[in-house]
């Protein structure tokens, strides 16, 4: 479904992503753990190409992606992405957080949208927030509606981007419950997280990154409890 | 001192269709300089230095060179070219609109600046073109911060519309001059426009104001 091939990124002369290979199956849940610098969100966001690739290819769904004849709009359209600052717009009441992008790229009619944006809000379990505005929401809060306003465009996959790096610690469990809910749902989805917890019960694989490396990659519990590399074992032994 | 009353209602019509075409003058600056503006700013903001190259300049000139000059240059020079022939009102709201323009140009610029990346960002990655985030995301957002700022251009403005009376466009500074000349008087004429203008600044603010309250999302 996701398909990177030696893809590397350079910020001037600083080489975030030295060469990455990955490839992400249908319904898979791949989860990016590494020490802070190692690549991980600059990694995923090369996946939709918010960050430019400087060489490599990434190909979606046999989309490749990097080609610059590819429309870029539509293949976002179906990629959803959390970020963890939450990024929802403050100019509009909740509801229309999540219907605008579904009305304005996909021309869904207002009432199919307002109909899916009311269903996604009820399985975030805050439908009575609908006609809020953002700032009056929790960090928690915000982020399961911007997990509904991504979900509303109906995305073939999910990218995370520290979905809770950015919460106080009482907040965190009802965004991965969203996020464990999704997974069992069958959504593919690559998520960055320092959740190791979240890593281990979810995660079908794990991603170790350090220095713009993939460093290792394995089944999760196989991972955490046999790291091959001396990096991975370092870093494990910190955050463990 | 004696103050005559008389003199000013006598003129009472003339500082009535004066204040009108002031209000007609800065209605029409404001809309065109703010829609000029919204285009130059985001030409300004354009990566590619030689396409964002006259929109520097625009504003450069604009800003750079006295609004009374560009009135006289609009007035003599632009409309009699495009015209045949001299009319100080097209003069008076071309000048007014192209100079206001450059100043709210960088009051939109630093408005759009001033929205948090990350908003770009989540619009682009629902599939929003620039074009749709700029004009859903952003630009709401952008115009509610430069409300206050642009409150300011637009009273900016309409003050600065008395300097059209150089060029015989008939608002109320113009006709205080002819009552002035008419009468020998200072004060009556003056103090009358004066006061005009205050309820006129203090009006727009009160708009400018109201909408800002209209905006707020709390």
């Amino acid at each position: 479904m996701i398909k990177v091939e030696n893809l590397k990124k350079t910020f001037g002369d600083n080489e975030v992503l030295k060469d990455i290979n990955v490839e992400v199956k249908k319904q898979e849940v791949v989860v990016v753990i590494g020490p802070s610098g190692a690549g991980k969100s600059t990694f995923l966001r090369c996946i939709n190409l918010l960050d430019s690739i400087t060489s490599g290819h990434i190909f979606i769904e046999s989309v490749d992606i990097t080609d610059t004849k590819t429309d870029i709009n539509k293949i976002r359209a179906e990629v959803g992405m959390v970020f963890q600052q939450f990024n929802l717009f403050p100019h509009m009441k909740v509801l229309d957080n999540i219907m605008l992008a579904p009305m304005k790229v996909k021309k869904v009619e207002k009432e199919k949208a307002q109909k899916k944006a009311l269903e996604l809000l009820k399985k975030v379990g805050l439908e009575e927030k609908a006609d809020a505005y953002p700032d009056s929401l929790s960090g928690g809060q915000k982020q399961r509606i911007a997990i509904a306003r991504a979900l509303a465009m109906e995305p073939k996959m999910m990218l995370f981007d520290e979905p809770t790096s950015a919460l106080d610690p009482e907040m965190v469990g009802e965004v991965l419950d969203v996020m464990k809910q999704l997974a069992k749902d069958g959504m593919t989805m690559v998520v960055v997280t320092h959740e190791m917890g979240f890593a281990r019960e979810v995660g079908d694989r794990v991603l170790f990154m350090d220095g713009g490396y993939i460093v290792e990659e394995n089944e999760p519990h196989e991972l955490f409890s046999h790291p091959r590399e001396e990096r991975t074992k370092a870093f494990l032994s910190k955050v463990l | 001192m004696d103050f005559r009353f008389d003199l000013i209602w006598n003129y009472a019509p003339f500082f009535l269709s004066g204040t009108l075409l002031t209000i007609g003058l800065s209605f029409a600056g404001i809309l065109i300089g703010t829609l000029l503006g919204l285009v130059i700013a985001l030409g300004k903001m354009m990566r590619n230095k030689w396409l964002s190259l006259p929109f520097v300049c625009y504003i450069g000139f604009f800003r750079g060179t006295p609004l009374f000059v560009q009135i006289l240059i609009v007035h003599f020079g632009v409309v009699p070219l495009i015209l045949g022939q001299s009319n100080g009102i097209v003069a008076g709201i071309i000048a007014l609109s192209l100079n206001a323009a450059a100043y709210i140009a960088e009051v939109f610029r630093s408005g759009i600046q001033s929205i948090d990346k990350g908003q770009m960002e989540a619009a682009r990655s629902l599939g929003m073109s620039h074009a749709q985030a700029m004009r859903y995301i952003i630009l709401p957002q952008a115009f509610k911060r430069i409300l206050p700022p642009l409150g300011n251009e637009f009273i900016a403005l309409l003050k600065d519309s008395s300097l059209v009376s150089a060029i015989a466009a008939p608002e109320l500074t113009y006709w205080a001059q002819q009552m002035g000349a008419e009468y020998f008087k200072v004060w009556e004429p003056y103090l009358t426009i004066s006061l005009i203008y205050l309820i006129l600044t203090l009006s727009l603010s009160a708009v400018v104001n109201r909408l800002e309250r209209r905006m707020a999302t709390e």
